[in-house]
């Protein structure tokens, strides 16, 4: 461990479960460790760790850019892009916004009317917060992808030491696949209503799909049925920690602090889950 | 003229598809001959950029004018660089539309909407 690192993927089906809750807090309680924010389209952790000495780094992809004495419209890029970000009626017309940089299209056009050049997609902050080394994507409004920004973050932090939390965007969609597919281990945070269940499924889902080990974290639980304990129950995943639904943390959390750094009585629920995940990554 | 009017069913009773991209079928019309007939729309299982890919097809088919109920901006600027028209449909009878055209009772189409792009994770 001192001289390695362990990647914690925290994820969930849905936002709004306590993803962010659940990572802010653990790297808070950890002795030191990176808090990683992967949900580039709506980046919050910062909010919390109010990071300082903070560096910002612009990440740019490649989109077409067209030769238009060259192109004779023979449309063989509007054909193999899957992505249908060119079109041709007088001319061709790349919609940048839809691109994905896969490239494809400066390979297929025969012509070599097609090079590439550099656009702006968003940011990428470092900065410090006590114990906690902190690294933040941030996609502009209206971009196709945050894949790119996703893995300029995660190779940030590959060579830091001790624990990683990543904060996973929602969904299970490709920005989270990219986001767990180097995790040591995955947290599946979810609610106790039966949509929460539904999305913990599609996670679950996921997870298998990466033959990566996991627990559950059951957040906002109130003592009545909860279908999502049910679902740990019938897929026999582990539940590592319950998070009640109260208003002390919830007062806590609202106010943009982190409850294991204020007087929140209860803490001991993510030093407790801290130590499960040390023990299951072992 | 060609024209195009994206519908439900490739049928001549059929209603006019809401969505442009996303239309299971596209009828055309060639005024001249007053023949017609109905083109799949591929581009409506596309995860993303329906609408620049349906605007690619008709352009294929050398469309001289669309009739839809609406239209997004990325569908617009590919209809549009073609100098293809674009008016606005009335009712829900694809047919009559034609009639409706021929007869110079349809305005183009203004409110060219900012698309629903991005919910295809």
């Amino acid at each position: 461990m001192a001289d390695r690192n362990i990647k914690i993927a925290v994820l969930s089906g849905k936002g709004g479960t306590g993803k962010t809750l659940v990572s802010v807090n653990l790297a808070a309680a950890a002795n030191k460790s990176t808090y990683v924010d992967c949900d580039v389209e709506e980046p919050n952790g910062h909010l919390f760790f109010k990071p300082t000495a903070v560096e910002k780094e612009e990440i740019f992809v490649k989109i077409p850019n067209v030769n238009k004495d060259l192109c004779i419209g023979c449309k063989k890029c509007v054909e193999f892009c899957k992505f249908n970000a060119l079109a041709y009626g007088k001319e061709l017309i790349v919609f940048d916004e839809v691109c994905h940089s896969c490239g494809g299209c400066v390979l297929i056009c025969p012509q070599k009317a097609l090079t590439e050049k550099e656009k702006l997609i968003g940011i990428v902050e470092t900065g410090i917060s006590q114990n906690v080394k902190t690294i933040t994507g941030e996609l502009k409004t209206g971009e196709a992808s945050g894949v790119p920004i996703i893995k300029n973050l995660l190779n940030k932090a590959k060579n830091e030491k001790g624990f990683i939390f990543i904060d996973c965007p929602p969904g299970s969609a490709c920005t989270v696949m990219e986001s767990i597919a180097d995790a040591d281990f995955c947290l599946l945070v979810a609610e106790p209503t039966v949509f929460g269940a539904h999305n913990l499924s599609m996670a679950y889902e996921l997870v298998k799909v990466f033959d990566k080990p996991c627990a559950a974290v059951l957040n906002k639980t109130t003592g009545e049925y909860n279908p999502s304990e049910d679902f740990c129950g019938k897929y026999g995943i582990e539940i590592f920690a319950k998070i009640p639904f109260d208003n002390e943390l919830g007062e806590i959390n609202s106010n943009g602090k982190i409850a294991v750094r204020e007087n929140y009585s209860n803490k001991d629920l993510f030093y407790d889950l801290l130590v499960k995940i040390k023990e299951a990554v072992k | 003229m060609r024209i195009a009017i994206p519908v439900n069913e490739d049928s001549q009773k059929t209603d006019i598809c809401p969505s442009f991209g996303r239309a299971p079928f596209f009828m055309i019309k060639n005024t001249e001959t007053n023949e017609y007939h109905f083109l799949i729309n591929d581009a409506a299982e596309s995860a993303g950029g329906a609408g620049i890919k349906a605007a690619q097809l008709l352009l294929n088919e050398k469309i001289d004018a669309v009739i839809t109920p609406r239209c997004g901006e990325n569908s617009a600027k590919v209809l549009q660089d073609a100098d293809v028209k674009i008016f606005k449909s009335q009712g829900s009878i694809a047919t009559q539309n034609y009639d409706l055209y021929e007869k110079g009772q349809l305005s183009p189409l203004t409110d060219i909407h900012a698309g629903f792009h991005g919910h295809g994770g």
